[in-house]
């Protein structure tokens, strides 16, 4: 622990901070460009300078390692005098064009600038013009902005993993951007606009879209996936105009995917703004009123046993508990979340991801089977990366299912249940890696769970951690990855059938065959909506999708952006976002929704605000107890052990960029699809 | 002074390089008559801590530029090893203008570089070196690449290298020409596969150098001298030249002098009587001399004045704000056009600039055009004060010292010929006002 001095004062820092480091516990801001926390040290733009005692020059405190008995100055004149110095040669060949810069008003150049800029250029000489780049659909380039602090080329090359991005030329006809014109092939590409600290790399979707000052901050939770990624939602007036991360070292670091980024274009299409009444065959605009008599004429009197519910992918517990008690109060215990048809559910640490995505970062050996993790949580792959990283590849990972690129090292093992079989065996190779790992994991994906023998593979896996040690004292090595963000939520608040009551694929062959005559479709699109052509399908959500398509009545909902909403992320951690705008039109917040049709039934639940209905979730599962932090799941019995079929596992994402209404409707999207995805046209959406 | 003529220049016996013009064979057969390779095995069965303390007590300062001592570099090397060998790097990347005398060792005398190869390498417990010699030395790549397989061929490196059970291999790696690979780091990078951009230090190349393993970095220079030096004592180097100065040293003199040519004095050798004893004096005579360059082009020119009576050495050099750099003495008269002489040297920094860090990458193009300006005067006098400040701004907020190479011509341009700089920008302006 080396004891420094910085500006008279005294601090102890860790062992192997840098000065930077310790200057800021000290409490000195010290200006940056090239530093990042998350990225290697390049020490390049030479904008943290700083005096130190006994150092012939000033000395880059983001390189320097903190020693004991050092003596640095922060506010020096020599410091002032280089500091002033490296931003005129910043300055210099950056154009003067922050009032049509997309990163005015959030750009580190011009704010430094404002501390360590003079009040005019004394440069006389031609400025440098750099030639923009083609990075793709997202990141927009004004490559004559570039200051060269290289952190896009550090975050690709480390973070995402792909090594598109370098500098090409020397001296001050270096130029940053792809080695070759070639767009950046990362799901986490749009990071690059937040890490780039002047306006070189924009959004370009956003692009001359709006100021920071205009826009309401709003903090939330991403649906996208079951990451739960902690985000920024920046809205004007009643629009969402772009998301951006929000630091969560437990979940999303500072990094967040393009979908969650981007897709939100999405909630400008297709929205359902009122409510619909099918009428002779067509649906026709209703009030509630009409909408709500229409459903009490269907189910008033009905058995219960003939009414089921399904919930779909991105809708909030708070909906999910109002729907799970209207369906108690009308008789029916035919709920199911799992709209993929997958056997997860059971006891709580057979369907989260035990080891928590931080935990990661002390595992040793990591088997993944039946997820392409890359495309399903593009935010864990980053970790596993890391980890990877971290451990200079002595990380081993092992891959049974599809073949897929995770930009790091790892073990193609097989297809599917062989494999598995093998490893549980012993005879595969990859057997001893995890024997050998002091802490091994194991990350079971939904490919692997929603077929029919998805209870026997999940015994199958469990049987694995079993036998290689994966659960021993404080270490939960078994994993489930979930694509959906409602999914542990709605398996933690009991959305799903009752004892001897449907699940979704008998919920699905019942209204086929007019046993279940009444369907509730709460955000639910994934399902096959052929088999419901016979039931009055009542569908709520957002957006006007297949759900939509086939209903009978359809009740506005809110967006993930318009209501104060709980998510539980694959972990177990339930988070809460908040509401940045309204919803559209007559659209309302869902569980307010199902309240008000529960009054419409005269079968009114009794909750009268958000408050209640989150009371209720306590009273439902411990999980939304304690918000932020996901509670341990105890280790027990489940699985049934049987036959495994032959095929091999399929991810369920085939497509990245579209996996739900949202996303489906981005324009954005489309775009990424029609650059990244080869053969998009062929592959179906799942 | 002494007088011209005296018999008191550096005698042949005393000479390290005895075939610098390659009047003899540069092979092995050669060096061996010569005395190289004469009785190593003797010199490394004395030890190592033996062979350093040599160096130490020979005085030696590293001839790449920097003059920093070199036993004192040996001894930061680790004396076990944690697991990771140990490498010794030749820096053969000879490029600043008007250096030219590594590659005449290579050329002419490349067994007593491969020989200091083996005696380093095993003084700092290193089984493998690499030589990187830049590109464009092709001529000097292939005599040293035959000599080093003569060497193999005669057992004299490879396993049980002379007979004294050390195992030692030598690598000869070609550059691609870049001036900044001249930078250990640098170098190291290059070395490695990658773009040649200097490191941040720390660490240093001692603690984790070529591939994260130690490495020492060193000159063609001082490592083909080291065996001579262990042959005839640390206590015959440091007889030569002033205190904290000693030895004999390259000198590589080019530019307005009747004869250019490069020479192996001692070190202390007063400038005048440098150029005049082996070079045939300026061109014109003495009092014709406008400046000279002592250190190859990252140095400050020095006037005249100056020049009359200063001593080739570190010590001496730095005391007129100059420096001895790679002892590339660059000798102008009174014919040269200082202020163009010097905008070139700055457009080559501008050219070899690595574009890493900023002060370097935008400063060097900024002195650029403004030097260009000011050969024609197309300036106005307080712009002098601004280049005077920018190169101020460069100066010691680098990563490596190519920036403080970029800003010291220009600054000893400033320092002793304003009046000239002066004289240009009046004339421009009487001329565009009339």
């Amino acid at each position: 622990m080396p004891k420094l001095t910085v500006d008279g004062i005294e601090v102890e820092v860790e062992a192997g901070a840098t000065v930077l480091q310790a200057c800021e516990e000290a409490g000195k801001e010290i200006p940056r460009f090239c530093y990042h926390e998350r990225l290697s040290i390049a020490g390049n733009c030479r904008m943290c300078l700083v005096e130190m005692e006994r150092a012939p020059k000033p000395v880059a405190s983001c390189a320097m390692p903190a020693a004991d008995g050092m003596v640095i100055k922060t506010d020096s004149d020599l410091v002032k005098k280089a500091r002033n110095g490296v931003m005129e040669f910043l300055l210099i060949n950056h154009p003067l064009d922050c009032p049509i810069c997309d990163q005015g008003g959030e750009c580190d150049l011009q704010d430094q600038a404002m501390a360590y800029g003079f009040d005019s250029s004394r440069y006389a000489e031609k400025k440098r013009a750099v030639k923009d780049k083609e990075l793709g659909p997202i990141v927009k380039t004004i490559m004559t902005r570039c200051i060269h602090c290289t952190r896009c080329v550090r975050f690709s090359e480390e973070v995402a993993g792909v090594g598109t991005m370098g500098a090409v030329y020397r001296g001050e006809d270096t130029e940053v951007g792809p080695y070759i014109e070639a767009s950046i092939n990362s799901e986490l590409s749009g990071n690059l606009i937040d890490l780039c600290p002047v306006g070189a790399l924009t959004s370009k979707p956003y692009a001359f879209t709006a100021r920071p000052w205009e826009l309401k901050k709003t903090d939330s939770i991403d649906v996208m996936d079951a990451v739960g990624s902690n985000i920024r939602i920046d809205a004007r007036s009643s629009e969402v105009l772009r998301v951006l991360p929000r630091i969560n070292e437990d979940v999303n670091e500072e990094w967040i995917s393009d979908k969650t980024r981007y897709a939100i274009d999405g909630l400008k299409r297709q929205r359902l703004d009122r409510p619909y009444v099918r009428v002779d065959g067509k649906l026709v605009p209703a009030s509630w009123d009409e909408a709500f008599a229409a459903i009490k004429a269907r189910v008033s009197g009905l058995d219960g046993k003939k009414i089921a519910a399904i919930a779909g992918d991105t809708v909030d517990c708070e909906s999910m508990t109002a729907l799970k008690d209207l369906m108690g109060s009308l008789g029916s215990a035919n709920i199911d979340c799992r709209q993929d048809g997958s056997k997860v559910g059971g006891p709580r640490s057979s369907y989260i991801f035990n080891t928590t995505i931080a935990g990661i970062e002390e595992a040793d050996a990591c088997l993944i089977v039946g997820a392409n993790v890359r495309a399903e949580a593009p935010i864990i792959n980053s970790r596993l990366r890391k980890r990877w990283r971290a451990t200079n590849g002595d990380f081993r990972v092992g891959i049974i299912g599809e073949k897929w690129d995770p930009t790091y090292k790892n073990d193609y093992l097989g297809a599917g249940p062989e494999t598995l079989a093998e490893i549980l065996d012993g005879k595969n190779d990859f057997a001893k890696i995890l024997k050998a790992a002091d802490k091994p994991m194991i990350i079971v994906g939904m490919g692997a769970l929603n077929r029919e023998d998805g209870d026997a593979v999940l015994a199958a896996t469990r049987a694995i951690a079993e036998k290689f040690g994966m659960v021993a004292g404080e270490w939960n090595g078994f994993n489930v990855l979930h694509t959906a963000a409602s999914r542990v939520g709605g398996l933690d608040l009991g959305f799903v059938p009752g004892e001897g009551c449907l699940a979704t694929n008998d919920i699905l062959d019942g209204a086929a065959k007019g046993a279940v005559e009444v369907v509730y479709l709460l955000g639910a699109d994934e399902v096959d909506m052929s088999k419901l052509e016979k039931a009055f399908v009542i569908y709520q959500g957002a957006m006007g999708d297949a759900g939509a398509q086939a209903a009978d009545v359809i009740l506005p909902g809110a967006a993930y952006t318009e209501k104060n909403g709980t998510y539980v992320n694959t972990e177990g951690r339930a988070q809460q976002g908040w509401r940045a705008v309204f919803p559209r039109g007559d659209a309302r917040e869902d569980w307010a929704i199902v309240r008000a049709l529960s009054g419409a039934l005269d079968k009114t639940l009794p909750y009268n605000n958000i408050d209640a209905v989150r009371a209720r979730m306590v009273e439902l599962s411990p999980t939304f107890a304690s918000l932020n932090v996901p509670t341990k799941a105890e280790w027990t019995d489940f699985g049934n052990a049987g036959e495994m079929k032959s095929d091999g596992f399929m991810s369920p994402v085939r497509n990245f960029y579209m996996t739900d209404p949202i996303s489906r409707a981005s324009v954005t999207m489309a775009k990424c699809t029609e650059a990244f995805v080869k053969d998009a046209a062929a592959e179906k959406v799942a | 002074m002494q007088a011209k003529g005296t018999p008191d220049m550096l005698q042949d016996k005393d000479r390290i390089f005895t075939n610098l013009y390659g009047f003899q064979d540069f092979g092995l057969k050669g060096a061996q008559s010569r005395g190289n390779w004469d009785g190593t095995k003797g010199l490394i069965e004395k030890g190592r801590d033996w062979i350093i303390d040599e160096m130490k007590s020979s005085g030696m300062r590293g001839r790449g530029g920097a003059g920093f001592p070199t036993g004192l570099k040996w001894s930061f090397m680790p004396k076990e090893s944690d697991g990771r060998p140990s490498y010794l790097v030749v820096n053969a990347d000879e490029g600043e203008p008007g250096t030219c005398k590594d590659r005449e060792i290579m050329r002419n005398d490349p067994h007593t570089l491969i020989e200091g190869c083996l005696l380093a390498s095993f003084a700092m417990n290193a089984h493998a070196a690499y030589i990187y010699i830049r590109g464009e030395f092709y001529h000097e790549a292939s005599n040293l690449q035959l000599a080093i397989d003569q060497a193999y061929e005669a057992g004299l490196v490879g396993k049980n290298a002379c007979g004294s059970g050390w195992d030692f291999d030598i690598y000869l790696h070609l550059g691609a020409g870049a001036y900044i690979c001249g930078e250990e780091t640098a170098l190291i990078e290059s070395l490695e596969g990658k773009k040649g951009q200097p490191r941040l230090k720390p660490p240093f190349p001692a603690n984790s150098g070529l591939y994260g393993c130690p490495t020492t970095v060193n000159n063609v220079e001082s490592i083909a001298a080291v065996p001579t030096i262990l042959r005839r004592g640390g206590s015959w180097f440091s007889s030569f030249g002033r205190e904290n100065n000693h030895g004999t040293k390259l000198f590589a003199i080019s530019g307005h002098v009747e004869k250019p040519c490069t020479v192996e004095e001692a070190m202390s050798i007063p400038l005048r009587e440098l150029i005049e004893k082996h070079c045939g004096g300026v061109r014109g005579g003495w009092d014709n001399l406008l400046a000279v360059i002592p250190g190859g082009s990252s140095v400050p020119l020095m006037p005249k004045d100056v020049c009359d009576d200063v001593l080739m050495d570190f010590d001496g050099l730095r005391e007129v704000g100059s420096g001895l750099g790679t002892a590339a003495v660059i000798v102008m008269d009174k014919s040269t056009d200082i202020v163009y002489a010097i905008a070139r040297l700055s457009e080559f920094y501008k050219h070899e600039s690595c574009g890493q860090c900023t002060p370097c990458r935008e400063g060097t193009g900024w002195m650029m055009r403004m030097m260009t300006r000011m050969v024609r005067g197309e300036a106005t006098l307080d712009e002098i004060d601004l280049l005077w400040d920018v190169t101020k701004q460069v100066e010691g907020h680098t990563i490596c010292a190519l920036g403080d190479a970029a800003a010291w011509p220009i600054q000893g341009l400033i320092r002793h010929f304003r009046p000239e700089m002066e004289r240009r920008i009046k004339e421009y302006r009487a001329r565009i006002a009339a």
